[in-house]
């Protein structure tokens, strides 16, 4: 078997366990692994390079079955029975869709009640289960590690050598453990503690590692806070982030479509309580966070390490000692058009994007909404909410959540990536200044010359009522709230 | 994949850190579904300003692109790597990478090779003087060397052995495609399919 714990192995970390269970060879002599992939999730960007050069080659799919596609990326959110506009678009999904049917690839097109962001699918498919490797040709497949799976993202050529293979030669990564004790205040959600753990290992301090997030705040958390944790670890530079699965993550995939039932669903289980790091294990570094102390986070230039608590002030470059550091906040604040010593609560926004692999889920929805709920919106403040599948805009539906966010003033979207990236045409006008839900704030990422300020769905949510980055704690203050 | 031992050309002095793969080639210029063609993409955020270094006359046809700490972080698009190689790039260096971003350039034949933070700014500071100045960097060697300054760079050895090599990965992995078969009949029944599709 290859899911074997033996008690005659030395104690092994989390990340340790699933790269042992999927070793299909060891490398010699300076050669990397050859790692098994269980779950390969595709989307329309960065796939019709491999499948070309699988055509080119004379090159099957090689595990159909562990193969999944769906269209997210640059799809419209909005008249989507319509045919895509931007004519580049519909190439890449008509690419997509005739790839899939002569590989025989499963695909779930815009329409279909399980289209959405390929990182909000697999997991409510119940296809992204604990211990499995899982890739994807996108930075933030980290998401599915969430349930002890080891995910990582992949640029095209692995995309091409997965599909030909299911494997992928890699060398071992580095661990470094993220432990977050204590108990978050009312407020204070998933999304603040991954930026200030970004903020304080820096965007490149994860790099060569796997990242695993313990302690008691992380056990508190759902999984789609969870999720929400791992998506960002590549923003601190980590390919893969992992949380050991516990009673949470069992009860989330249980039930669902392509979780294992019966016989199957004991021993998967029985499995699963093996993976836990153990005790006596060692990590190549730690960091600690005390989450009694996090407050709402948000970022102020433009890469995620550049973020403060909300309560704070722009921070002034000249007191930043890396040089590197401090040429980048300068620029940043150049580019943001902000001036050092300015508080971020006196920073008023154009639009608010509440949406993302990161934060589209139910929770987040249900999280935004409950802030919200009976008030309007700032006057002049662009909302769009954008759910990350069909599936979660059905069940937000049903939970009438929708009503709420259209009786704001908010615009109440189709699924997709959307202005996280602003491939289709969900952009920011240049100029425009966003509080956004989503992952990276890099320049012009929501659209040419947009500024971009990393928030969580509860900050999102206050932001657009005041029309200043604000928290719920701020209106409390204001007597408006609770 | 063509062999790669060594390149003299011209190198820019890209004194820029953080340079994520947004800004290598914004996420608009994804779109299109072939492997070449992305040169105009690349840097599109900046090339409109005529003082961007690379759009400098004595910079033209550069191969070496020197650039500062995390170079290529953020998003996985490979297309950050094709928009550099239309360009005309062979060789990038730096401090530092991102790690997908190292593994993509690998695949391209594009050489990411770091090199310590004092060296990138002393070859910075040798082109700077002398704009234009064609730069060598050997694989084989593991150096680069700029008129009398000679530095080295690092590589992982099987990156640089399959560059040195213009070894195909997926040709590489097939060639003893039975230790995969070997490993698939061991896999548990437990394990997820996406196929048949089950209902929810």
């Amino acid at each position: 078997m290859n899911a074997n714990t033996s008690d005659t192995l030395p104690p092994r970390t989390l990340a340790e366990k699933v790269w042992d269970a999927h070793l299909v060879s060891k490398g010699e002599n300076g050669e990397p692994d050859l790692i098994y992939i269980d779950l390969h999730l595709v989307h329309e960007v960065t796939s019709p390079q491999a499948f070309d050069g699988l055509r080119m080659a004379g090159r099957p799919v090689r595990r159909p079955d562990l193969t999944i596609a769906t269209e997210d990326h640059n799809t419209p959110t909005i008249g989507i029975d319509k045919p895509i506009a931007d004519l580049t678009s519909r190439t890449q999904i008509e690419t997509l869709r005739r790839n899939c049917a002569e590989f025989g690839v499963r695909l779930h097109s815009l329409g279909d009640i399980e289209q959405g962001i390929v990182h909000v699918v697999g997991p409510q498919l119940g296809l992204t289960q604990p211990g499995i490797t899982v890739v994807c040709g996108d930075s933030h497949t980290s998401t599915h590690g969430a349930f002890g799976a080891m995910a990582f993202g992949i640029g095209t050529s692995e995309v091409e050598h997965v599909l030909a293979t299911q494997t992928l030669p890699l060398k071992p990564f580095k661990t470094m453990a993220i432990t977050v004790e204590g108990t978050l205040r009312p407020g204070v959600t998933a999304k603040d503690i991954i930026l200030a753990v970004i903020a304080k290992i820096g965007t490149g301090g994860g790099q060569g590692y796997v990242l695993e997030y313990r302690g008691s705040a992380i056990r508190a958390l759902s999984m789609d806070g969870r999720m929400t944790i791992c998506n960002m670890s590549i923003e601190a530079g980590a390919r893969a982030g992992m949380v050991a699965p516990d009673h949470t993550t069992f009860d989330y995939v249980k039930g669902r479509a392509h979780a294992p039932e019966g016989q199957d669903w004991d021993d998967a289980v029985a499995y699963w309580r093996t993976l836990a790091t153990d005790d006596g294990a060692t990590f190549d570094a730690e960091v600690f966070i005390d989450a009694d102390a996090l407050e709402p986070f948000v970022t102020w230039g433009t890469n995620p390490g550049q973020g403060v608590s909300l309560s704070d002030t722009v921070p002034n470059p000249v007191e930043i000692e890396d040089p590197h550091e401090r040429a980048a906040a300068e620029r940043a604040l150049e580019y943001m058009d902000l001036a050092a010593g300015t508080p971020l609560k006196d920073i008023a926004v154009d639009a608010v994007f509440m949406g993302s692999c990161t934060n589209s889920r139910i929770e987040d929805l249900r999280a935004f909404a409950s802030v919200i709920q009976g008030k309007k919106k700032a006057d002049g403040v662009r909302v769009m909410v954008v759910p990350g599948s069909a599936r979660v805009r059905i069940e937000a539906e049903a939970e009438g959540l929708d009503k709420i966010i259209t009786d704001f003033g908010a615009e109440w979207r189709f699924a997709g990536c959307s202005m996280c990236l602003g491939m289709n045409p969900d952009q920011l006008a240049p100029g425009e200044r966003c509080a956004s839900t989503s992952n990276r704030n890099f320049e012009g990422r929501q659209g040419k010359g947009g500024r971009t300020h990393l928030v969580s769905p509860l900050v999102a949510a206050a932001t657009a009522i005041r029309g200043t980055l604000s928290s719920p704690w701020d209106l409390q203050i204001e007597g408006e709230a609770r | 994949m063509q062999k790669f031992e060594k390149v003299t050309g011209i190198a820019v002095p890209f004194r820029r850190s953080n340079v994520d793969t947004d800004q290598i080639i914004p996420a608009v210029y994804l779109k299109r579904v072939t492997k070449t063609g992305f040169e105009d993409a690349l840097f599109a955020g900046w090339r409109q300003d005529p003082e961007f270094v690379l759009n400098r006359p004595e910079y033209q046809g550069a191969r070496i692109l020197i650039t500062g700490p995390d170079f290529g972080t953020g998003s996985s698009r490979e297309h950050a790597v094709w928009a550099l190689r239309d360009f005309g790039f062979d060789v990038v260096l730096s401090p530092r990478f991102g790690d997908i971003f190292r593994g993509n350039s690998g695949k391209q034949g594009l050489l990411a090779g770091e090199v310590a933070e004092p060296d990138v700014e002393a070859l910075w500071a040798i082109i700077e003087a002398q704009p234009g100045i064609e730069l060598t960097v050997d694989l084989v060697e593991r150096k680069v060397t700029a008129g009398s300054l000679s530095v080295p760079f690092e590589i992982d050895d099987y990156t640089r052995w399959r560059l040195i090599e213009g070894l195909d990965d997926i040709g590489l992995t097939l060639r003893d495609a039975d230790r995969i078969d070997r490993f698939e009949q061991t896999r548990e029944s437990w394990r997820p399919r996406t196929l048949p599709v089950k209902q929810s």
